[in-house]
């Protein structure tokens, strides 16, 4: 009954969060490209303020999955590297705790489109 | 049909909003809840098995990132994806698989342009900007934390 829960709290964060990227692409006509940039901009704002952490500590895998848990990944690499190493860790941190995300995008997606046949629209 | 040349930009965007036609919007937005919550479960049953082979919390995360773009990728190169951006809309865009897919669907479509140019130059036609504003960001947050922290002198 507990995981059942669990998933659920997961299912409705993670439904909301794209529930209100539909409302934008509906009301406003923001491209998709510019739909991520936003939720991406507003994860690492939320999350450097204190705002995301509440939500992933209540949806878990439903904060983090949208790509405002890849923002908020960002600024609490930035926070954690500059307490360890000082300045430098300005520049380290953020990157540093996105480089998995970053680079299985990178190889996956060059994989993928290496055996990929373009398709006529 | 009125298809005066003459029309001015406001009558032309007046014009399309008319012939456009109205998605349901309570369709629209019910899909994507449903197609954005499932596929955070879905991330959800990664991290849960991966810590039932003893790999940390944090870890587990990143486990649960690779395999969502790795899942995103590859539902994009088989054609799959673009089908489900179809009804799903920003159930399908804002999780990290839509990341994926916003890499891979590009770089498919310009292969054709050659492996450098085409292909490598076009993958971050769309993760480009989220990666430049992503990071940005980000060390603006590093540099005032950094700021305030000398200040409060913690």
């Amino acid at each position: 009954m507990d995981i059942f829960i669990e998933y659920l709290k997961v299912f409705v964060t993670g439904g909301l969060i794209c529930l209100i990227g539909q409302i934008l692409i509906d009301k406003t006509k923001i491209t998709p490209a510019r739909i991520l940039v936003i939720f991406l901009t507003m994860g690492v704002i939320l999350s450097a303020i204190g705002l995301y952490q509440p939500l992933i500590d209540f949806g878990g895998a439903g904060a983090t999955v949208p790509i405002s848990g890849f923002g908020s990944n960002l600024a609490q690499g930035v926070i954690k590297e500059v307490d360890n190493i000082g300045f430098l860790g300005i520049f380290t941190g953020g990157v540093k705790a996105a480089s998995a995300g970053i680079s299985a995008a990178i190889v996956f997606g060059f994989l993928a489109s290496l055996f990929a046949k373009p398709t006529i629209k | 049909m009125n298809t005066n040349v003459n029309m001015t930009n406001k009558e032309y965007a007046d014009y399309v909003d008319k012939k456009a036609k109205n998605s349901p919007i309570f369709k629209d937005l019910l899909l994507a809840f449903i197609v954005g919550g499932i596929i955070c479960m879905i991330g959800q049953f990664i991290i849960d098995i991966s810590m039932k082979f003893g790999i940390s919390q944090d870890d587990s995360k990143i486990v649960c990132c690779i395999i969502l773009i790795f899942l995103g990728a590859f539902l994009t190169s088989i054609n799959l994806y673009s089908k489900l951006g179809k009804f799903a809309g920003a159930g399908s865009i804002i999780p990290i698989t839509g990341f994926s897919n916003s890499i891979v669907a590009p770089a498919i479509e310009f292969k054709t342009e050659g492996y450098i140019l085409g292909l490598g130059a076009n993958m971050f036609k769309i993760a480009g900007p989220v990666l430049v504003y992503g990071i940005s960001s980000s060390v603006a947050v590093g540099f005032i934390y950094w700021i305030i922290k000398i200040i409060g002198g913690v």
